[in-house]
């Protein structure tokens, strides 16, 4: 690049920095001139929301490490006195807890938004990936933060969670006492664990900027799935998509804070308000919800496969359920991106999305339990069974020969189309005068 | 802009100008209310604040003797002054002080000199609570950081030190009972 390229904007002071360091016209290029295809629906909302989650749980989070002491004899008592002497303690406590549930709700439907719009399709594979690994990271950083208030749940959480490494052949155990730093869940692991917790949001945040940039690169999709044809087709994202994000977040802040000020326990698990006590186990472990249907498919595979015993096979296939969403844009073989052309996937999609549900529900209840009260012969495990087999089923079997067999419906031509009922050269013409407003 | 600061009805200034004011301002009020909770926080919080006063028990302490006690993280300099002493800090006339005050605004029980035994210079903690220690000229603390001199009430008498030795707030509650704080 030559030094004669780059036309700075603004005057002045702006002038004088852009010139330098080419930060205003960053901005002016990528959110404030960014062309955005102009049907977007609420459900592209989600991306400005999880950017605002994640600096507010970044900013919460280091104001709470203020106060915060990684250190099994001070770490309860440290979090107490956050919830009563820190001023605003509850407060930054109660927007960190919950903001992990809603960092979750909106990044769940984020990738429900992708898979039923077929975002992850050509050419926004490695988005798609880059958001996979996004999900895997958040994961990580959900676990050890819910261990470092070191309440029962912590302590047993962490037992269980870094137990799953055991069961890998030959080197598991050795694997466990590394992520242990001992021979249990003890004072190295809340020392690591705390520092981990500390480092994986910028790797987050790292992550993030990659995911924006492939965004910038490809486009947006959006609820047709067809690419934009021409400026008729699409809006600057500044006046109109800020608008429309900063509105939804709102909304979405306000759902947030009613939470947060009137519910701050409701996803909470009381046992954690007792103190770690590596003697004595609560009579049951159930993870955070937003970690229940993968829990709900770990404790499904309960018996041998071949030479995989259960205890790795559940294991294997709790990953394999995050893992196979890195393969989706090859096992989705339909050239449509959007669910709405496409007769079969659509209610697939659904089917698929209620198996998650219906997972989640499995997860948060003991395998053994009865389904109905009366039918002794249908246990919770049988439904873990079958939503564990649609699970991958759908993935692995359905997806692939949906592509072959399924017939889509025509796609409009453009994005003006359907809108305006007419061509590309007639919308186009039409859309002109609107621009001007 | 410039082509319709005027509306049509002849108003100088700008609907626009006006919903850009309004909502920056709120925006900006907004802004300082979801960051006060923030600083805050780290402001001195309830467990900090619950230890603001000590008391403390000066019933073993002879005369010419001096104790240190902690106070808000601080020493604080405990002296039960002998007579010479005392003498000595009331009869030094005001303008030989750097940071006039009389021993009396300092000491109500003349017997008790207490002051927060950090130097005003720059924070170090003068000598002088042992009899082994160097006084300095006037026989009150000697600062060894950038020698500056406090006398026998704890003002301030040479050195680079702008003001006396803090008196914190002192109730006596009974003879040998003192509450700092």
């Amino acid at each position: 690049m030559s030094a004669g390229t780059h036309k700075p904007v603004g005057t002045g002071l702006v002038k004088w920095i852009d010139t330098r360091l080419p930060v205003f016209s960053y901005l002016q290029k990528e959110y404030a001139e960014f062309e955005s295809p102009k049907n977007f629906n609420w459900f592209w909302n989600f991306g400005a929301i999880l950017t605002f989650m994640l600096v507010l749980m970044i900013l919460t989070g280091i104001f709470l490490a203020m106060q915060y002491q990684p250190n099994t004899g001070l770490a309860f008592d440290s979090v107490e006195r956050i919830m009563r002497d820190v001023n605003f303690g509850w407060l930054l406590r109660y927007l960190h807890a919950n903001g992990a549930s809603f960092f979750f709700i909106a990044v769940y439907i984020h990738i429900f938004r992708g898979m039923y719009y077929g975002s992850y399709k050509a050419p926004r594979e490695l988005m798609w990936i880059l958001g996979v690994v996004i999900l895997l990271l958040m994961m990580a950083t959900a676990f050890m933060g819910y261990v470092l208030p070191w309440g029962q749940m912590s302590f047993w959480g962490a037992t269980v969670i870094t137990q799953l490494f055991s069961a890998i052949p030959l080197v598991g155990d050795l694997i466990v006492t590394l992520l242990w730093g001992g021979f249990s869940v003890d004072n190295p692991t809340l020392n690591r664990f705390f520092a981990l917790h500390y480092l994986f949001p910028f790797l987050i945040f790292a992550v993030v900027a990659l995911h924006v940039v492939a965004l910038h690169t490809t486009g947006s999709n959006n609820p047709i799935g067809v690419d934009p044809k021409g400026p008729q087709d699409t809006v600057k994202f500044h006046p109109f998509y800020t608008v429309k994000d900063s509105f939804g977040l709102a909304v979405f802040v306000t759902i947030f804070a009613a939470v947060v000020f009137f519910a701050p326990n409701y996803f909470g698990e009381p046992e954690n308000y007792l103190e770690a006590a590596p003697l004595n186990t609560p009579a049951a472990i159930v993870p955070e919800w937003y970690f229940l249907p993968f829990f709900a498919i770990l404790r499904s595979i309960n018996f041998d496969i071949w030479f995989i015993e259960a205890k790795l096979g559940g294991v294997l296939a709790m990953f394999g359920a995050i893992f196979v969403l890195f393969v989706l844009p090859w096992l989705d073989r339909s050239p449509v991106r959007s669910g709405r052309f496409r007769p079969l996937f659509k209610w697939f999609f659904l089917i698929w999305l209620l198996d998650c549900v219906v997972l989640g529900w499995v997860g948060a209840r003991a395998p053994d339990a009865k389904v109905i009260e009366g039918v002794e012969w249908l246990k919770v495990i049988h439904i873990g069974y079958l939503s564990t087999f649609w699970y991958f089923f759908h993935f692995i079997i359905l997806l692939p020969l949906l592509g072959i067999f399924e017939r889509p419906k025509p796609l409009p031509k453009s994005i003006s189309e359907p809108v305006l009922g007419g061509g590309t050269a007639a919308a186009g013409a039409a859309s002109k005068p609107m621009e001007k407003m | 802009m410039s082509d319709h600061t005027h509306d049509h009805d002849g108003h100088s200034g700008d609907r626009r100008d006006f919903l850009y004011l309004t909502a920056g301002a709120f925006g900006a009020v907004g802004m300082g209310a979801a960051l006060w909770p923030f600083i805050h926080s780290m402001n001195p919080s309830a467990d900090v604040l619950a230890l603001g006063s000590i008391e403390v028990d000066v019933s073993q302490v002879e005369v010419g003797q001096r104790i240190t006690v902690k106070w808000q993280g601080k020493p604080v300099f405990i002296d039960r002054r002998p007579e010479k002493a005392i003498t000595e800090a009331r009869e030094t006339p005001l303008s030989d002080l750097r940071d006039p005050q009389t021993d009396e605004e300092r000491a109500s029980r003349p017997e008790w000199l207490v002051v927060i035994g950090v130097c005003t210079h720059l924070g170090c903690v003068p000598l002088g609570q042992k009899a082994s220690e160097d006084r300095g000229e006037w026989g009150g603390w000697f600062c060894p950081c950038h020698g500056s001199h406090y006398d026998t009430s704890g003002r301030i008498r040479k050195g680079p030190a702008p003001l006396n030795l803090p008196v914190p707030p002192v109730e006596f509650l009974s003879d040998n009972q003192i509450k700092i704080g």
